[in-house]
């Protein structure tokens, strides 16, 4: 009966496992989007400027990341760029949560389009 | 009524009075100074997001008027007349804004560049220097009129422009500055006049990313974010060229990644010990004033973002960096140990004591609200809403070199 139990725990856990996956890659959540631009500009803004125009850092503005790799952009996020300011975010952002916000900086952000 | 209406009360009385004044023909100069205030308590505080200022006043603690159009302030900062009337604002988007804060109105604003980082003032108070990002470079101009005096390219080797950091007045009408790309110091001398004379300290380090100078205005201090250490330049032997101070800190520790660069601006300078961020750790490092040898390292909450000592010296007030930045930790200077830690709120962003140090006003941008704190008691005295603040500066700073 136990094993059975284990079993079925184990399954369950095995879908949460492989549903995990499926639901990160959505877009986050309309509260973390907002929280997630309130940093881009508040945060990031520090070195790339408030209006993302750039600063010590290098612009973000469509114009600038026009034809940038999506996923060089997404490791730079995450990771930072040794040797240079840039430092990882991986400590508070998820690759889908970058994901989301190369493609919004390619976009242009919403409040300014 | 409140603190609040009464200032604005006060404030559009000064207003008729100034305006009554202007309206009468044979009134002289005199009646229109009688009719407004001194400037000496004046300050302002950025609203970063909104492109407006609040002129402030810190003998009552209030705000005496909003004032916008002052286009992206963030990281802005502010330097002032000597009169103590006028703040020129230096805005990121290459903005140089004239305001006068008397009668709490724009008087003049150039777009001077498309990126710039900050400014200051000459010892005569005749000239503005303005640092560019972009272009890369130092455009100085005519403090009464804005107009342009000089337009300095910070070209490094092989010509390409390089971003300008560090920026500070120091004694003998000169301006000396950071090139962060191209690593290197200048010291551009206005002494003769509108043509500046250029000195070029090359291979200071890699990426100066702020300057400092000394309450005296003899030593210039770049902080390095390639390398270990920090590059001083001694004015009063200009000659002797660019020293590297403290090369060793941290040699061989891991450093950790930077969420806000430090600034060096309002370092902190007291009982002949500098306080000064550690790039990349949760220090403090002491130097020793004469020797410049490191004396001493105080573990605080997070990376330092400003070490500010109040103006007598006997504490020293830091903030933090994203994401440890709810943390305001004041430090006795007597014993070197913490004595206090507050958390105000997130993301505390910038302080600033008033001339003689009873008061310190602080900046908790997410909570929209700028702090003010008795230093003795540390009791908080009043709270001011305020749009995301960012920096503080107050008209005291008019009579420092390098602020």
């Amino acid at each position: 009966m136990m094993q059975a139990l284990d079993r079925i725990a184990v399954a369950a856990a095995a879908l949460l496992l492989l549903a995990a996956p499926a639901a990160d890659a959505g877009s986050p959540s309309a509260s973390r989007q907002a929280e997630l631009i309130y940093r881009l500009r508040q945060d990031c803004g520090s070195c790339h400027g408030y209006t993302l125009k750039g600063g010590l850092g290098p612009s973000l503005l469509p114009t600038a990341l026009k034809g940038k790799d999506d996923d060089t952009l997404v490791h730079v996020i995450l990771n930072g760029m040794p040797g240079r300011p840039m430092p990882p975010w991986s400590f508070e952002v998820s690759r889908d949560e970058a994901v989301w916000l190369v493609r919004e900086m390619k976009k242009g952000l919403r409040d300014e389009r | 009524m409140n603190a609040r209406r009464r200032a604005v009360f006060a404030w559009s009385f000064g207003l008729v009075l100034v305006g009554l004044a202007l309206s009468l023909p044979d009134q002289s100069a005199a009646t229109e100074w009688r009719a407004t205030r001194g400037t000496g308590d004046l300050g302002l505080i950025i609203e970063r997001t909104k492109g407006r200022i609040l002129i402030i006043e810190t003998t009552r603690r209030t705000v005496l008027k909003r004032l916008g159009g002052l286009g992206d302030l963030s990281h802005a900062s502010a330097v002032f007349s000597r009169d103590q009337r006028y703040a020129y604002i230096f805005g990121r988007d290459g903005g140089l804004t004239k305001v006068d804060l008397v009668a709490g109105r724009i008087v003049k604003r150039v777009i001077q560049a498309g990126n710039s980082i900050g400014g200051a003032i000459s010892q005569d108070g005749t000239l503005v220097a303005v640092s560019n990002y972009k272009p890369g470079g130092v455009r100085v101009f005519d403090a009464e009129t804005l107009s342009l005096v000089a337009d300095i390219p910070a070209k490094g080797a092989g010509g390409k422009r390089s971003k300008v950091v560090g920026l500070v007045d120091a004694p003998g009408q000169r301006f000396v500055f950071s090139l962060y790309d191209a690593g290197e110091i200048w010291m551009a001398d206005f002494a003769g006049g509108t043509k500046p004379k250029i000195t070029r300290y090359k291979g200071i380090g890699t990426l100066p990313y702020d300057g400092l100078i000394t309450p005296d205005g003899r030593m210039y201090v770049a902080g390095l974010f390639g390398e270990d250490g920090l590059a001083k330049l001694d004015l009063w032997h200009p000659e002797k060229g660019v020293m590297r101070i403290l090369a060793g800190y941290g040699r061989g520790e891991r450093k950790l990644p930077v969420y806000k660069m430090p600034h060096l601006e309002g370092w902190a300078a007291a009982d002949s010990k500098l306080f000064l961020p550690a790039v990349g750790r949760h220090e403090l490092l002491v130097v020793d004033a004469r020797s410049w040898k490191e004396v001493a390292r105080i573990k605080v909450h997070g990376q330092p973002v400003f070490a500010v000592a109040r103006p007598d010296g006997r504490q020293v007030w830091v903030n933090f960096a994203h994401p440890l930045n709810d943390t305001l930790q004041v430090i006795d200077v007597a014993t070197m140990t913490i004595i206090k830690e507050f958390k105000p709120g997130k993301a505390i962003l910038h302080m600033e004591f008033t001339p003689r140090g009873e008061q310190v006003w602080v900046s908790v941008r997410d909570a929209d609200r700028v702090d003010v704190y008795d230093t003795r008691t540390f009791k908080r005295l009043t709270a001011i809403t305020a749009e995301k603040p960012s920096g503080i500066f107050l008209s005291a700073r008019a009579h420092k070199t390098g602020l």
